[in-house]
């Protein structure tokens, strides 16, 4: 498995991971054939304390598959990041994950964007699958 | 009965990549197990191991969340469409998850905190994962860091480049004195470890500067202030802020102590607080001042305390509230602390959003104490050595002396007029404007306050004595005692 995002989207996850910082930020990937062409901030909702969580509320969920759908897009999976922590998904991210979509994190170090990893549920919900990344319009 | 069914994007592949399907079912309980009986891939994604909607899993009935509706009993009527909608979560690794588990010593060691319901063993466990950074190892680190290391934090990080010296003893009970002389974080580590070796000690011996303190941050959970200055103060303050951790924030002076936890994410910061510094000089350190070395025990300790109960989520931290304790009194009393939207550095559009030159922002001159320190002008100044040979030949030199009464009677130079330097303003009538003034302190700072301030009333030949009373001591007198 693999995903590739166009520099922009490179540029942008990691610049919304520099901007909440020291919080975590969170968006969709829209694009098609495995190419992410556009990242889509959403709000971070969560009430737990967004140093360690994101959350995205089903409204906004409803508002990235309706971006998606008129753009001609498909919603390839989510990016949020984590604030002095390694890209490396969570037991939490786990627990939370759904199937297909690929999960894009940025670790975000002292405020400096760090390693980009991306992963996929298995299907067994097991664990993640690392899927390599590349980059490149 | 049919009822249409919207599938999102990540279900789709177990619906033969249908985006709607039409499912019989009189309520959503029936709807769901009918839809996971015919698209068994479902299930796992739906339900959890004991049968239960996931929490992330949202069900809409039209435009209605079902859980304020009849959850799965909620009846489904002709022409209903329910969506499946996702909730999308995740996170860093959180404290609840992958706690350390405590060893058999542990459990033994921790047992009064393990029977008490507010710590039980998962808050034992969290403060095993936590990681707290002490900046200092003096007055208030000491005691700080010592209770954090007893309790059971798991690693305690310290930032000091000090040497031990006997003056700190009195009140910097982490150093004893065979430590005289070694540097503080090797005095404090060995200490630490005697004290709980299952804590992980970890030392930075610098000078907290804007260059380093994010960096040295970032691993931190909570940050404890035990700093002695303004710009110091100023840039943790902001480093907490800009790194999201908490700070443990607190102060002391004579017989006068302050408490806060300042920087969280709903609570004020110290520039909240105070916006800006006080101009330097106006309020003395403790080196100037004096502390009475029992109020960084309690301060220090307040500062552990609030620490703790943030990494356990315990009771009510002093956020929002500033604790000022009267040691003379005893006396404790509490100010309310509101968030300033216009906050520079916390509010709605802070100003300050990279570390700035604290020195600066502080006025205080960088490297004021070693310019000091440097060989001056002779006009300006004169060494101990300088001063004694004046006084053998016989010059008529007149020695002001600007310390505090107290602090002349420890030691003093001979034939000195003591006359504090807060009294200067309405004494100096008494010295002859054209005298040979020689202006004297504990180490030089003072006094060439004083000899600016004479200068400023028009006495024409002041010198500052470098050293002051101490470099006396050093250069000419090695009877007196020093302080």
């Amino acid at each position: 498995m693999a995903i590739r995002l166009t520099t922009a989207v490179d540029g942008a996850i990691r610049a919304h991971g520099r901007e909440t910082f020291p919080h975590e930020c969170c968006g969709a990937m829209l694009g098609k054939d495995g190419v992410v062409t556009e990242a889509f901030k959403l709000p971070n909702t969560t009430e737990e304390g967004p140093r360690r969580r994101f959350l995205v509320r089903p409204d906004d969920y409803r508002v990235a598959e309706k971006r998606a759908r008129e753009a001609g897009l498909e919603l390839l999976g989510f990016y949020h990041s984590h604030p002095d922590h390694p890209a490396r998904p969570s037991q939490y991210d786990l627990d939370h994950a759904w199937p297909f979509f690929s999960y894009v994190i940025v670790s975000v170090m002292a405020g400096e964007d760090k390693l980009l990893t991306s992963w996929r549920l298995k299907d067994d919900r097991s664990a993640f699958d690392e899927e390599t990344v590349t980059n490149g319009d | 009965m049919a009822t249409k069914i919207l599938i999102p994007t990540p279900l789709r592949p177990f619906t033969d990549k249908l985006d709607a399907v039409e499912i019989d079912g009189s309520n959503i309980g029936e709807l769901l197990s009918n839809l996971t009986t015919k698209y068994g891939g479902l299930k796992q994604h739906l339900y959890s191991a004991d049968g239960k909607l996931r929490s992330f899993v949202n069900i809409y009935v039209n435009d209605d969340d079902i859980r304020y509706l009849q959850k799965d009993k909620t009846p489904l009527k002709a022409g209903d469409t329910v969506s499946i909608i996702p909730s999308v979560a995740g996170g860093a690794p959180a404290i609840t998850e992958a706690l350390p588990e405590l060893s058999g010593d542990e459990i033994k060691r921790y047992s009064r905190h393990l029977i008490m319901p507010e710590v039980g063993v998962e808050g034992q466990r969290k403060l095993k994962a936590a990681k707290v950074l002490c900046i200092g190892a003096g007055g208030l680190g000491s005691p700080a860091a010592m209770y954090l290391a007893a309790a059971g934090v798991g690693t305690l990080g310290i930032v000091d480049f000090d040497v031990v010296d006997f003056s700190n003893l009195q009140r910097q009970i982490i150093h004893g004195t065979p430590d005289v002389g070694r540097a503080k974080l090797a005095s404090a580590k060995d200490r630490l470890n005697a004290l709980n070796p299952n804590v992980h000690i970890e030392t930075y011996e610098a000078a907290l500067s804007s260059e380093n303190a994010l960096r040295l941050f970032a691993p931190y959970d909570v940050i404890l202030d035990g700093t002695d200055n303004f710009p110091t103060r100023y840039l943790v303050n902001d480093a907490c802020v800009l790194t999201g951790k908490p700070n443990a924030y607190g102060s002391i002076f004579r017989f006068e102590g302050q408490a806060s936890v300042f920087a969280t994410k709903e609570g004020p910061c110290y520039r909240c607080l105070y916006p800006e510094p006080p101009p330097p000089g106006l309020v003395p350190s403790c080196a100037e001042g004096g502390v009475f070395g029992v109020l960084p025990g309690i301060i220090g300790v307040i500062q552990a305390t609030e620490t703790i109960k943030l990494i356990l989520g315990a009771g009510e931290p002093l956020i929002g509230r500033f604790l000022i304790y009267d040691a003379l009194r005893m006396r404790f009393r509490e100010l309310k602390l509101r968030k300033d939207a216009d906050c520079p550095v916390c509010g709605t559009h802070p100003t300050v959003t990279k570390l700035i030159d604290y020195e600066q922002f502080c006025g205080v001159a960088p490297h004021q104490v070693a310019a000091a320190a440097a060989a001056p002008t002779s006009t300006d100044a004169l060494t101990s050595k300088e001063l004694k040979a004046e006084l053998d030949r016989g010059d008529a030199v007149v020695i002001v002396d600007v310390r505090e009464p107290q602090e002349y009677q420890i030691n003093r130079l001979p034939g000195s007029i003591l006359i504090p330097l807060g009294d200067l303003p309405k004494r100096y009538v008494e010295l002859d404007p054209n005298a040979n003034i020689v202006t004297q302190c504990k180490s030089g700072m003072r006094s060439a306050k004083a000899q600016d301030f004479l200068r400023s009333k028009g006495f024409t030949r002041v010198r500052n004595l470098t050293g002051g009373v101490l470099g006396w001591i050093d250069q000419v007198d090695p009877s007196q005692p020093k302080y």
